[in-house]
C-alpha cells in the first residue's frame, strides 16, 4: 500500500535571510535511500511540515540535478511559515513530495524564453532561470522581467545583476512604489515590455498575483504571443497535495495535481474570476 | 434481473445471522434521535419497522405507521459516506526525540469486514463517485481503500420516496441497478432478493429463500415504478455544466446568498462531497503529533484561505463554488454530475434552500 500522506525527515543544512521576511531553507533528507530516490522538476513543490503545527506547499527553487540540497524560499506570514522562519541550521522539518506539474521545459528547448514574475512569485521562476542558465546551449534568448510592489521587496538583487551581465540574457526590474536607490523602472511589470526583447514565438512563463498575470497576458497577446505559449504557475490552499482534500480547486482543476503550472488556454475561462 | 428468491419478513434475523457467520459486522438503518441512521445492527428487531419519514425543505420528521414494512422511508442524514470516508482519520504520527530528530509513521488503516443492509440506489451512485475520487486518482487513499475492500452491500430498492427526492432526474434511482452484492425489494410479505455479484449469489444460498412468485415480482415492479412517478422534484434536463459557467454573474447567486447561512450542512450530508482539512494535533506531552484529516466544507472561510487572502470571502462565491462544482466541473473531473438526487441538502438545510430550484433559477428550467 502506498503512503501518500507520509512525511520524511529533512535537516536544515543552511538558512539564508533573503529580505526582512523572506528566507531560504536548504534542506536534505536524512534517510539516504529516500534522498537517492527523490527526483523533481522545476515548478514542482513540496509539502514542508513544521512539527506540531502544520504543513505548507512550498516550491522548490534549487536545480533538479543538485543531488545534495533542496532549496525552499519562504515568506514568513502564517503559523507554519513563521514557525519555519525561526528554525536554525540543524533543525528538522517534515518533507513530502514532489507534487504537481512543473514548467514545460521540453517544449521550451530551442526557444526564446520570457519570464515575467511578481512579488514572491519569483521563487518558482528562479528554479527555471537557474535550470536554463545551467543548460544554456539548449535554450534561446532569456528575458527576465520582475515586478515588485515596493522597491524594498526585491530579493536576490545581486543575482539579477549577475544575470543581466550574461550574454543573451535581458533583465528588467519594476516597482510600483520606488525607494531611494531604486535602479529599476517605476510602475507595474508591464512598463518593462516596450524596452524588453519579447520576440514573437517566445515561450512565456508567468508567476505572481493573478491580476498581474492577467494584465501581462493581455499585453502579451497584443504583442503577438500565441496563447498556447503562455504558462502560469498558480497558488491555492493545499492540505493533501495529492488531489484529495479539495481545497485547491479552480473549476475543473486540482491545482496540486493538474498544476501548479497551467497553460493559459486551460485557465483563461476562470482566470481573474473572483471566487475561483 | 430475475429474482434469486423470496425472504419472508420474519427471516430477516436469519440474514443478519448469516452475515455475522460470514465474518461481517452488520450495519443497518435504525431510528435514533428522531432520524434514521446507519450503525451497527445487532438484531433485526432494531430495523425501522413501521417507521415513515416526512421530508421537505428544512424539515425531517419520523412517524409511526401501523404497517409491517421496514424500509418505507427514503433516507436519513447520512448514507455510506461516513463508513468509508470517516469524518476524522489520523494520517500519520510524528515523534520528536530529545535530540530534535523527527520520526514519521503512517497511521495504519484499520478496517473490519462490514456488511451494510438497506443501501439506497442514490447512495450506491454516490459510493461510485467516492470510489472514483479516493481510489482512482493519482494515489489511492489507504484509509478509504482499507474500508472499501471488505464491504458487502445489500441494497433495498426505494419504494417510498420523500418529497425532497429527485434521483429519477439524475438517473440514479429509485431502483438499485448495480454496485451491490444483493438487492432486496420490499413487498407486503417480505423481500424479493436479487444477487448482484458472485459474493452476493454465494451468500444468498445461505438464506432461507423460497422461490419468488411472478405476482410478487410484478408487485415490486409496480411499487418501484410508482416511486419513480411520485417524485416531485427534478434537476433541469439540460447541460448544467455549460449553463452554470455561462451564468457566473447571474443575480440569483446574490439572492441565494441572502438566504444561505454558509453553515455547511449541505456538504456534511451530501454523500459525494469529499473535501477535508488536514491539521496537526500535538499530544499534551509534546513528544508526538498527529496529522489528522476531518471533513471540511467549501462554505467555510478557511477552505479557500491562502496567506492573508480568502479566495471565496463571501457566501455568494461559496454557494457558487459548491453548485458549479457539484453540477458543473464534476463532469470534467469524474465524467458525470456530482449530484445523485438524494435530496439531503434540501432537507437538512436549516433555511430550506432547494438545489433543484436554484439550478433552475440560474440555468433556466427548459430543455436544451
Amino acid at each position: 500500500m502506498s503512503e501518500p500522506h507520509l512525511m520524511h525527515e529533512a535537516v536544515i543544512c543552511e538558512r539564508i535571510q533573503e529580505s526582512p521576511t523572506i528566507f531560504t531553507l536548504r534542506l536534505a533528507f536524512t534517510d539516504p535511500e529516500h534522498k537517492a530516490r527523490y527526483r523533481f522538476q522545476p515548478g514542482q513543490f513540496n509539502m514542508v511540515g513544521l512539527y506540531g503545527v502544520g504543513q505548507s506547499p512550498i516550491s522548490i527553487v534549487s536545480d533538479p540535478e543538485d543531488e545534495h540540497l533542496l532549496d525552499h524560499t519562504i515568506r514568513g506570514l502564517g503559523r507554519v511559515s513563521l514557525g519555519l522562519s525561526r528554525l536554525a541550521p540543524g533543525g528538522r522539518v517534515g518533507l513530502r513530495g514532489p507534487y504537481g506539474r512543473g514548467w514545460p521545459l521540453a517544449a521550451a528547448e530551442g526557444r526564446n524564453i520570457v519570464l515575467v514574475t511578481g512579488g514572491l512569485g519569483c521563487a518558482p521562476a528562479v528554479s527555471v532561470i537557474r535550470y536554463i542558465l545551467r543548460r544554456r546551449e539548449r535554450f534561446g534568448h532569456l528575458t527576465i522581467l520582475q515586478g515588485v510592489k515596493h522597491a524594498d521587496d526585491l530579493i536576490w538583487r545581486q543575482q539579477y545583476e549577475r544575470w543581466s551581465g550574461l550574454p543573451d540574457v535581458y533583465v528588467g526590474l519594476a516597482a510600483d512604489v520606488s525607494a531611494p536607490g531604486w535602479f529599476g523602472q517605476v510602475g507595474p511589470v508591464t512598463v518593462l515590455f516596450d524596452r524588453a526583447p519579447i520576440a514573437p514565438g517566445s515561450l512565456v512563463m508567468l508567476c505572481g498575483p493573478e491580476m498581474m498575470m492577467r494584465a501581462v497576458v493581455e499585453d502579451l497577446r497584443h504583442r503577438g504571443i500565441d496563447e498556447n505559449d503562455i504558462w502560469l504557475s498558480m497558488e491555492r490552499n493545499m492540505h493533501c497535495a495529492v488531489g484529495l482534500c479539495g481545497h485547491c480547486q479552480i473549476g475543473p482543476y486540482f491545482v496540486c495535481r493538474n498544476g501548479p503550472v497551467f497553460s493559459y488556454p486551460e485557465l483563461k475561462a476562470l482566470l481573474g474570476e473572483r471566487g475561483f | 434481473m430475475a429474482a434469486t428468491g423470496f425472504l419472508l419478513r420474519g427471516h430477516m434475523q436469519n440474514l443478519l445471522d448469516a452475515l455475522r457467520a460470514a465474518g461481517y459486522r452488520c450495519v443497518g438503518p435504525q431510528v435514533r434521535d428522531g432520524a434514521i441512521i446507519y450503525d451497527t445492527l445487532s438484531q433485526a428487531d432494531d430495523l425501522p419497522w413501521g417507521w415513515r419519514d416526512e421530508q421537505k425543505p428544512g424539515r425531517y420528521r419520523l412517524g409511526r405507521h401501523d404497517s409491517p414494512w421496514g424500509f418505507a422511508w427514503a433516507n436519513g442524514p447520512q448514507g455510506l459516506k461516513p463508513l468509508l470516508f470517516a469524518s476524522a482519520d489520523t494520517l500519520q504520527t510524528a515523534r520528536r526525540t530529545d535530540e530534535g530528530a523527527l520520526h514519521f509513521e503512517s497511521a495504519t488503516p484499520h478496517a473490519i469486514a462490514t456488511a451494510v443492509l438497506g443501501v439506497r440506489a442514490c447512495d450506491l451512485a454516490a459510493l461510485r463517485l467516492q470510489d472514483q475520487h479516493f481510489l482512482e486518482g493519482l494515489v489511492p487513499d489507504p484509509h478509504y481503500a482499507a474500508r472499501r475492500a471488505d464491504l458487502f452491500l445489500i441494497a433495498v430498492h426505494c419504494t417510498h420516496p420523500a418529497a425532497t427526492c429527485f434521483c429519477v432526474s439524475t438517473g440514479d434511482g429509485p431502483r438499485a441497478e448495480h454496485g451491490f452484492d444483493l438487492a432486496l425489494g420490499e413487498t407486503e410479505e417480505g423481500f424479493l432478493g436479487t444477487a448482484g455479484s458472485a459474493a452476493g449469489a454465494g451468500f444468498a444460498k445461505r438464506l432461507p429463500l423460497r422461490a419468488a412468485e411472478p405476482r410478487e415480482q410484478d408487485a415490486l415492479e409496480a411499487r418501484i415504478t410508482a416511486a419513480a412517478a411520485a417524485q416531485q422534484r427534478s434537476l433541469p434536463a439540460r447541460d448544467l455544466r455549460a449553463a452554470l459557467f455561462a451564468n457566473l454573474r447571474h443575480p440569483r447567486w446574490e439572492e441565494v446568498a441572502t438566504r444561505c447561512l454558509s453553515c455547511g450542512n449541505c456538504t456534511a450530508v451530501c454523500p459525494s462531497c469529499f473535501c477535508h482539512a488536514q491539521s496537526e494535533e500535538p499530544t499534551l506531552d509534546g513528544l508526538s503529533s498527529m496529522s489528522v484529516r476531518r471533513w471540511d466544507s467549501c462554505f467555510t472561510q478557511g477552505h479557500s484561505a491562502i496567506h492573508g487572502i480568502v479566495i471565496r470571502a463571501d457566501t455568494r462565491q461559496r454557494y457558487r463554488q459548491w453548485l458549479t462544482h457539484k453540477l458543473g466541473s464534476w463532469h470534467d473531473q469524474y465524467g458525470r454530475s456530482g449530484c445523485v438526487g438524494c435530496g439531503r441538502c434540501i432537507t437538512w438545510c436549516p433555511v430550506g434552500i432547494d438545489i433543484t430550484e436554484e439550478a433552475a433559477g440560474i440555468c433556466g428550467s427548459g430543455h436544451v
